[in-house]
């Protein structure tokens, strides 16, 4: 691997002041998972690597009934599916922290370097999207609030300035029936790269969706929110052709390229089928969200 | 030039100090500085899982951690599974169904199959198999791995 200096800076100021100071040629290490083996690959390169493990505020976990939960942006993806509060009020989260990687990656792996990374295929990301997660960015001008479908913006590019970070996710609470899910496609059972998936989550009101949100993986230069697919669902009756329909759209929002994984056809009709599915699983577990 | 970082550590019971480059994975310093070369490199960018050891408590790719995350940590390799010359039920079990050809997956999947057993004492073959996902066999289809882990089990309960 490249030559790097290494620093662990204990709060957060700390880490502003060196990714202010090396700029563009600072990297952050929180799980490492995808940036040492880019650094190794020579797809990154950097003169410092700031390890943000040791920053309280990026290694916890917070739940509140009112406002919501906060996962520092470190926190590694055991400590997300493990923790009693996410299995309580978010098993969407749950479902995409236990299938990114396998065992040892999880024990690393954190949903804010997933997002970060910016990969097209960022299982966490559609999850979060539609669970409307959003960043708190930290910086030497102070700290702002970027929604998560607003912060990836090209494969492995995101909205974060020099000596910006990551500093946590957060999630508002729960509405009352409100349920979410993510689903993607793999020719295997595990370890491998979307081909396409797909986050949603819904809100029932007497038998009506009140509102929803679709979000795909891998078939974009970025994850995809598809505000629409969710727009057609609000208002309408919980069946099977409201589904579809929604589901229809996200196909038709998918903008996929043809690659090893997949064509761009498959796809598309991934889409449809995963969002449909999702969309199913999501309303049973709103229904018994009460 | 970067200097080099010296790093305490806790390794297989005993308290260790080593001198290492930043840019050098937990694998290279266990391996070239420390001499434990039971881990082994396959990939060497986190799929195989060959170089697994346990971090903290957690299983890790050796290969995907820097060996200056290791200050103040605690790490276990597959030298620190048998107690003394009497090797771990996971290690006599796997001798005994034949759970390895060429032997370059077993110490991760040793150490990985040893972390489960420590927090699930009778886990299901489907948890069993998700669990060592990340640990890539080419010789045995993984079926004798499988077995060797339910036998270990098994072994570990009736001696408690």
């Amino acid at each position: 691997m490249q030559w790097f200096e290494y620093a662990r800076p204990e709060s957060v100021d700390e880490a502003v002041r060196l990714l202010s100071e090396h700029g563009e040629k600072a990297r952050v290490l929180a799980g490492g998972t995808d940036v040492l083996v880019q650094l190794r690959g020579g797809f990154r390169s950097a003169d410092w690597v700031v390890d943000i493990k040791e920053i309280p505020e990026l290694n916890g976990i917070a739940w509140d009934d009112s406002s919501g939960l906060t996962i520092g942006a470190a926190v590694p993806c055991y400590r997300v599916y493990e923790n009693e509060d996410v299995k309580k009020h978010y098993p969407g989260l749950v479902d995409v922290a236990s299938l990114i990687g396998g065992t040892q990656i999880q024990g690393r792996a954190s949903l804010g370097g997933n997002l970060c990374n910016a990969a097209p295929s960022a299982d966490a990301v559609p999850a979060m999207i539609a669970l409307e997660a959003s960043g708190r960015v930290v910086g030497p001008d102070g700290a702002r609030t970027i929604a998560v479908e607003d912060f990836c913006t090209a494969p492995g590019k995101n909205v974060l300035k020099p000596g910006e970070l990551l500093a946590s996710l957060h999630f508002p609470a729960p509405k009352p029936h409100s349920g979410a899910h993510y689903i993607r496609f793999i020719p295997r059972n595990e370890m491998d790269i979307a081909v396409a998936g797909a986050g949603v989550s819904v809100v029932l009101d007497n038998g009506n969706f009140a509102s929803a949100r679709v979000a795909l993986a891998s078939v974009a230069p970025t994850p995809l929110f598809v505000k629409e697919a969710g727009e057609a669902l609000a208002g309408q009756p919980v069946n099977d052709e409201s589904i579809q329909r929604a589901a229809e759209i996200a196909e038709q929002a998918a903008k996929p390229i043809d690659d090893m994984r997949g064509t761009k056809r498959y796809r598309k009709h991934l889409c449809e089928v995963l969002t449909r599915r999702a969309l199913h699983i999501a309303v049973e577990r709103a229904k018994g969200n009460n | 030039m970067p200097r080099k970082v010296q790093v305490q550590t806790k390794l297989n019971g005993e308290q260790v100090e080593f001198l290492c480059e930043p840019r050098q994975s937990l694998l290279e310093v266990l391996r070239d500085e420390l001499g434990l070369t039971g881990t082994k490199e396959g990939c060497n960018d986190g799929n195989c899982g060959a170089c697994t050891v346990m971090f903290d408590g957690r299983i890790v790719t050796s290969c995907l951690v820097l060996a200056v995350e290791a200050e103040g940590k605690e790490i276990t390799t597959v030298e620190g599974i048998a107690a003394g010359n009497e090797l771990h039920p996971i290690q006599q079990c796997f001798l005994e169904g034949a759970a390895l050809q060429c032997g370059v997956c077993t110490p991760g999947i040793l150490v990985a199959a040893k972390a489960l057993l420590d927090q699930d004492s009778n886990p299901s073959e489907e948890k069993i198999r998700f669990w060592l996902a990340n640990n890539l066999c080419r010789c045995t289809g993984y079926d004798k791995i499988v077995r060797s882990v339910q036998a270990a089990a098994e072994k570990m309960q009736e001696a408690r």
